[in-house]
């Protein structure tokens, strides 16, 4: 059971901070429906900063170090990244969802084309990292802990620095979206810009500001996805996670709340197609792994998040409620 | 009324000095001079297009002029955006509410203004200064409401809260009545005077002469973007202010000789319909008739169930079980709208930009909306635009569209009154039997009412059956032969507009009274 909640949370983290990625994005009025293609750029430049950081003794020592600069770089190549799509949709004013389109066909073509170029493979590995004594490490445990107490070990046993740091960052810019001005402004942006225009609000900087904070977002949810769930690996892909977080914010009906709460459930899903052979009850004294034994074929677990999107979503469109204006390129004349 | 609160010998709040605008193709604004004393309560008049929001884009900072200067307490001034107006005390309610849906009330007051610590906003002092405004101009508001869920009388008084919220001092209302009820219009105007017994300065932008000869101290006219002069209040007439407007005289009352009803051309047995949105009935057991060479109008107070009758008339309803719509004698409960259109019922929409036109097809292309597929437009599925093109710049002329392109003018570019009576030319050029017009002179001005007046009565005199919907008490007692009040989804009581008054109607509207047996009966 605390093996199953460990793995979902792990699970849960860059769906909750890419779901939060699409939501800045939409809230101040742009479709950022590239957060998969943001997702697989800072995914491959933060695994590409930490192997470029390795050549350095210093930094073979200090994983945990190297391990939040590239998360840092991630976030810092993703909110660059998005700029392509901020600049074509308000600069522009072209059709956001082929923006987003053309940006999710780019990231794993330039991704891939890097690594095969300057690395002769088909991925990065980050994992496993060896200290300067030859000692493999675990790389971004924050803590290693077999002996606590078991509900703090949900949180506290081999648990990686990027979930404290996505935590706090996920509660943070739920906090300023409601109860800041900036985040006042930037909502007001995302429904009606024409009304926020008429009160003297910069709405193309709003929208620049929201855009960028997803591409961050999405880009660090990229690097934290890689490094946490798929063992250290980047490739041209991410598993359609960042599809999958959008549909976990329209889930959760643009609000923090809802998304966490989406993202908890995918999560979920997410992590049961994985693990779902570990899974044991002990009936006296018998370890049964009752998912095992049912005997249906890995793939039908692997298929359960995407088809629970597509039944989640078909039920709860009716009361979800999008910002009035997102997709629309704000045009000053108009009323 | 209070002159004392104007300050004549000051200098003027506001004065445009020969401000010029210069749009593509059109001069919106041309040498036009605007003097806005303190305290005072200035009416600017024209007619749609004649270059009052323009006048007031400027002043609000939303445009640039091309020439003329703006004084402020007598020293020039600059606006380059709003929030320059802003911090000159110029506050605007947009003709549009500039409101957002999903916020509150508190909200939408503070937003671009907000009071905040290191970012963080301060709601609570922020309500304390808006409940003290409210209370202090009364303007009921609840402060904790969405938008979306108040009245639009309540989305006002939050407009105007915020204008007061930044401390303005100029106070611009641009045709603040045009979507509010009556009651509420009363309030409105005591809200204005309360606002300027207070010292505020207010511009009043509006093109119903009752309304600015109520309430406002002086007048400014604007026609086709020229200035025509400012004129006091108290030393004119509402005929002397139209012919400003205008350029000429206009008639108030419809002209128009005694009906002559002959054939029933309409006529509805037990119509139900279901609304849309709480899936009641909003029009219970209606049973009527209309006959050629008559006009009947439907009144009522808005969201009454006539949307939703027309609905089911024109076809975009659904009728229950049991409702019958006659026409000619034939039963066309269940045919298709174009079934009716080809079969003599044209249909003036109550929204035109939703049902009335494309706004995004030429005015051409508006024009032959229903009747492309005729052989005279089309040969083997391919449109004559030549055929088109004619037949378009003859109802243009004939009906008088003005557009910037004529008929390759995107419907959305041309103003209100002209997309009306482009929407009128196609109607009442097709054959019809039945004109189905549903509240056809809303936001027009006087020059385009008139002419939409008359034309209902022509199509009246040339044996046409009329069915009008209306909620302008004024427009039901001038146009109509025969008027039904409906109320809640009911007709409630039907009258001879000669022998009635607007106060008997009211009470019938309001649900007060109602007539026995009142359904297809004749009242006595």
């Amino acid at each position: 059971m605390i093996f199953l909640l460990q793995k979902t949370l792990i699970f849960t983290i860059p769906l909750l901070i890419v779901a939060l990625a699409g939501m800045y994005a939409e809230r101040s009025g742009i479709i950022n429906i590239a957060l998969d293609g943001i997702m697989i750029f800072g995914a491959f430049s933060g695994a590409l900063c930490a192997l470029l950081l390795r050549r350095t003794p210093f930094f073979v020592d200090h994983n945990q170090l190297t391990f939040v600069i590239a998360m840092a770089v991630a976030a810092v190549s993703g909110a660059l990244f998005s700029l392509l799509l901020s600049f074509s949709a308000i600069k522009l004013k072209a059709d956001q969802t082929i923006g987003g389109t053309a940006l999710n066909m780019l990231a794993p073509a330039i991704a891939l084309f890097f690594i095969k170029v300057f690395f002769f493979k088909d991925q990065l590995e980050m994992v496993p990292a060896a200290n300067s004594e030859g000692k493999v490490v675990d790389f971004g445990y924050v803590i290693q802990n077999k002996d606590m107490n078991p509900v703090l070990s949900i949180f506290f046993d081999k648990a990686y620095i990027s979930t404290f740091i996505a935590l706090a960052i996920f509660i943070l810019l739920s906090v300023l979206i409601y109860k800041t001005k900036t985040g006042l402004r930037l909502r007001a942006c995302g429904e009606h810009p024409q009304a926020a225009a008429s009160v003297g609000i910069e709405v193309n900087r709003m929208r620049y500001l929201g855009t960028t904070v997803s591409g961050a977002l999405a880009g660090f949810g990229g690097y934290v996805y890689i490094a946490t769930v798929a063992n250290g690996q980047a490739t041209g892909a991410v598993a359609g996670m960042g599809f999958l977080a959008l549909a976990i914010m329209i889930f959760g009906n643009w609000k923090p709340l809802g998304i966490a709460l989406g993202a908890l459930f995918f999560g979920f899903l997410k992590c049961l197609g994985v693990i779902y052979d570990q899974l044991s009850v002990t009936i006296n004294g018998k370890e049964i792994y009752f998912l095992k034994e049912l005997n249906l074929p890995m793939y039908f677990y692997n298929l359960i998040p995407y088809v629970a999107v597509l039944l989640v979503l078909a039920f709860t469109s009716k009361r979800s409620r999008a910002p009035k204006a997102e997709g629309i390129p704000y045009d000053k004349g108009m009323r | 009324m209070d002159k004392g609160r104007i300050n004549e010998s000051a200098p003027y709040a506001v004065e445009m000095r020969h401000i010029t605008k210069v749009f593509p193709g059109i001069v919106a604004n041309d040498d036009i001079t605007l003097q806005l004393r303190r305290g005072e309560i200035h009416a600017l008049l024209g007619e749609n297009g004649a270059g009052k929001s323009t006048l007031m884009s400027v002043l609000f900072g939303l445009y640039q002029p091309e020439g003329g200067e703006i004084y402020k307490d007598g020293e020039k001034v600059t606006i380059n955006d709003p929030n320059d107006a802003n911090a000159l005390g110029i506050g605007m309610v947009h003709q549009h509410f500039k409101l957002v849906d999903v916020f509150t009330v508190l909200d939408n007051i503070i937003l671009g203004t907000e009071p905040s610590t290191l970012g963080f906003l301060r709601k609570k002092e922020a309500r304390k200064k808006v409940m003290r405004l409210s209370e202090e101009y009364g303007l009921n508001v609840d402060p904790d409401a969405l938008v979306e869920d108040i009245t639009v009388g309540m989305q006002q008084r939050t407009e105007i809260l915020k204008m007061l919220y930044r401390d303005n001092e100029i106070l611009i209302f641009d045709e603040p009545t045009a979507v509010l009820t009556p009651q509420e219009i009363t309030e409105l105007m005591g809200i204005i005077r309360g606002l300027a017994a207070e010292g505020k300065s207010i511009l009043f932008i509006s093109h119903k002469l009752n309304e600015i000869m109520e309430i406002a101290d002086r007048c400014t006219v604007l026609r086709k973007g020229k200035y025509v002069g400012t004129v006091n209040i108290s030393e004119t007439s509402k005929e002397e202010l139209s012919s400003m407007m205008v350029g000429r005289g206009v008639k108030f009352a419809v002209d128009k000789d005694e009906a002559k009803p002959a054939d029933t051309i309409l006529s509805i047995e037990h119509l139900s319909v279901k609304s849309r949105i709480h899936k009641k009935l909003a029009v219970k057991d209606v049973s009527l008739e209309v006959r050629s060479g008559e006009i009947v109008c439907i009144a009522g107070i808005d969201g009454n169930g006539q949307s939703e009758f027309v609905g089911a008339l024109s076809g975009l309803e659904k009728c229950e079980p049991g409702s019958r719509i006659v026409l000619n004698g034939e039963d066309v409960t269940k045919k298709s709208i174009r079934y009716k259109n080809t079969h003599g019922v044209s249909h003036i929409p109550e929204d035109r930009h939703k049902h009335g036109l494309i706004l995004d097809y030429t005015l051409e292309q508006n024009m032959v909306l229903q009747r492309y597929f005729e052989p005279r437009f089309q040969h083997g599925g391919f449109i004559k635009f030549d055929e088109v093109r004619g037949y378009a710049e003859g109802l243009i002329d004939k009906y008088d569209v003005r557009s910037g392109q004529g008929p390759l003018t995107p419907a959305r570019g041309m103003s209100g009154g002209n997309q009306q009576k482009a929407i009128i030319a196609r109607e009442l050029d097709r054959d019809h039997d039945l004109l189905i017009a549903v509240q056809p002179t809303r936001g027009l001005d006087v020059g385009a009412i008139e002419f939409v007046h008359e034309q209902i009565v022509a199509s009246r005199d040339s044996g046409s059956a009329v069915l009008l919907v209306s909620l302008e008490l004024e427009e039901v007692m001038n146009l109509s032969d025969r008027i039904l009040v409906m109320y809640e989804g009911e007709i409630v009581g039907e009258f001879d507009p000669k022998k009635t008054t607007v106060q008997e109607l009211g009470l019938y509207m309001a649900g007060a009274k109602r007539q026995n047996g009142a359904e297809g009966g004749e009242a006595e």
